[in-house]
């Protein structure tokens, strides 16, 4: 068995008096896809901001690639190879198409002579053309000089992945990558992403898209008020009774458990 | 050229240097309202190593822009812990203190200012002028632009890409520091007087105008900025009397047009910068206004490739 590569241990984080993630603990496996879902509340994001630095947690540990990683500050984390989007597209909006895919390189900069090195004159800077191939081996089609602002939501969502894929990361972690999107925008989102999965990256998604995540996610882990409740195979998570319970309430999942028998 | 002409380049280079001065901390996401205070310490530090030290121009010069330029980075430790609105009064208290410190010191003259013994003329600040211009256009192509701007949008997501982002702000702060300093170097040998009255608060407003409503997103619209409220006083210097007669000669007042008062000039200057306010709040120029004039990067890649070949 392989070590996994994200390895999450017993974390637990509140807010005031109100615990947003509890004890909980999960792996994902390198090269894996695995889903975080649960209903809205259920510290989801949370996690994701834990993982990324963006909170501190009050116990536990996280391990990504063998490394403690919770000495390091959250721009830190980038750089040991781990990239996020976000819930809401946070895409910066008065920056181009390329600049942000560049943007996305600068955990890979390495000190000032890559600061004072042009990138946006004229097009023809490495760092540019590296960002553009990007785009173009991702299969966006647009304009280098096309302020974000501009562009339809769904190649915004695409661009974000693509932002975050520009940090050449091992692990991707995707807030609600679908959240917004019609059926043909997702069903283009999960080829895009099973994509970005066969080049070797792992991925942790927040889904709430159930199609999205059995097409998609080879594993699931399931939080509810900040538990985990289920840790598994995505084909079972529909029978699981504290899952059910968790999104449908005690009354109904007694009769689907019913239906089933 | 003329003595009216010489005055008009000089201030307008001065004013450029000052407005990239601001608008590198401006173009971080930060208000900065202390610019009087920067420049009146490059206007000093050159006045007195010139007058008290006999140094020679280009020692004067540096030692404006560095005395602001340490003094900015020092105080951006402190001053960039606050946001928003009291980062702006923040500023603005450090512009006070400075005009206060000097004009309680009888080293730097106090209230009756300082001469300035070495004179320079207009291709000096225009100089300058150009070289700073080019410069802030050369460092917002660069990686630490880019940074510089990703942090005015959204400073969360820019640190989580790995942006350090407390000393890119740090840096642009104290660079615009260093630049406000060079314009009152500048100022101080052009005019060959310094006092403290000049760098006032209305100073400080005004050349925030020049970058806020020239546009900070881009190295254009500072120079803009400058440039049209520096030029439009003049502008209607000559164009107020003329319309006033033709206003009068409109209505059939016969001989009663005398030149219009001067304050005139100012309530248009107000209304335009009101109007501005309305109709382009992010300023006269913006990013997606640039790119549409950069038309080979309107077309997708691959039409780009054809052409090229």
């Amino acid at each position: 068995m392989t070590q996994p590569l994200l390895k999450v241990d017993d974390l637990s984080k509140s807010f005031g008096g109100l615990a947003v993630i509890s004890e909980v603990s999960f792996e994902v496996p390198a090269g894996g896809r695995l889903a975080l879902i649960g209903p809205n509340g259920a510290g989801k994001t949370t996690m994701f901001n834990l993982l990324t630095g963006v909170y501190r947690q009050d116990v536990g540990t996280v391990t990504l690639d063998g490394e403690v990683i919770d000495a390091y500050p959250s721009r830190a984390r980038i750089g040991l190879g781990m990239a996020r989007s976000f819930q809401n597209i946070r895409l910066m909006p008065h920056l181009s198409v390329v600049e942000n895919v560049m943007l996305g390189q600068q955990s890979r900069a390495r000190g000032w002579r890559d600061f004072v090195a042009p990138v946006s004159a004229f097009g023809r800077s490495a760092a540019y053309r590296e960002a553009e191939d990007l785009l173009a081996s991702m299969n966006i089609e647009t304009r280098p000089g096309d302020v974000v602002a501009t562009l339809p939501y769904g190649i915004r969502k695409k661009i974000e992945v693509v932002r975050a894929l520009a940090a050449k990361p091992k692990l991707l972690l995707l807030d609600e990558p679908a959240a917004g999107l019609n059926a043909v925008e997702t069903a283009s989102l999960r080829d895009f992403l099973l994509q970005i999965s066969e080049t070797g990256v792992t991925l942790l998604v927040v889904e709430h898209d159930m199609s999205l995540v059995r097409s998609l996610c080879t594993s699931t882990v399931v939080l509810n008020f900040g538990r985990k409740i289920y840790d598994g195979p995505v084909s079972k998570v529909h029978e699981d009774p504290q899952v059910l319970e968790a999104y449908l309430g005690p009354r109904h999942a007694g009769e689907k458990e019913a239906a089933h028998v | 050229m003329s003595g009216y002409w010489i005055g008009l380049i000089t201030i307008l280079s001065i004013n450029v240097i000052f407005a990239y001065g601001i608008f590198l901390a401006v173009a971080t996401g930060q208000l900065n309202l202390g610019g009087a205070g920067f420049q009146a310490l490059g206007a000093y530090a050159a006045a007195y190593l010139a007058m008290e030290m006999d140094q020679p121009l280009f020692v004067t010069i540096a030692s404006g822009m560095i005395v602001a330029g340490v003094i900015g980075f020092a105080i951006s430790f402190p001053i960039l812990r606050l946001k928003g609105v009291y980062l702006v009064l923040g500023t603005f208290a450090f512009a006070e203190v400075v005009a206060g410190l000097i004009l309680n010191s009888d080293a730097l003259g106090g209230a009756t200012g300082l001469p300035v013994p070495t004179f320079i003329d207009w291709d000096v600040p225009a100089i300058a002028a150009v070289i700073v211009a080019v410069g802030v256009f050369w460092l917002m192509s660069t990686r630490f632009g880019l940074v510089v701007r990703s942090v005015h949008d959204d400073e969360v997501v820019a640190d989580l890409m790995g942006v350090n982002v407390r000393m890119v702000r740090v840096c642009a702060f104290a660079l615009g520091a260093a630049l406000a300093g060079l314009s009152g170097a500048l100022y101080a040998h052009a005019y060959s007087f310094v006092e403290i009255q000049v760098f006032n608060a209305s100073l400080s407003i005004y050349v925030l105008l020049y970058v806020l409503l020239g546009g900070a997103q881009t190295a254009w619209g500072p120079l803009f900025g400058a440039a049209f409220f520096t030029l439009l006083p003049e502008a209607l210097r000559d164009t107020l009397p003329a319309l006033k007669e033709a206003v009068f000669g409109a209505l059939g007042i016969e001989g009663a047009a005398t030149p219009p008062d001067e304050s005139w000039r100012f309530v248009i200057l107000g209304v335009a910068t009101v109007l501005m306010m309305i109709f382009r709040p992010e300023g006269l120029i913006t990013r997606t206004m640039v790119e549409r004039l950069r038309p080979l990067n309107r077309a997708p890649r691959a039409a780009r490739a054809e052409a090229a070949e």
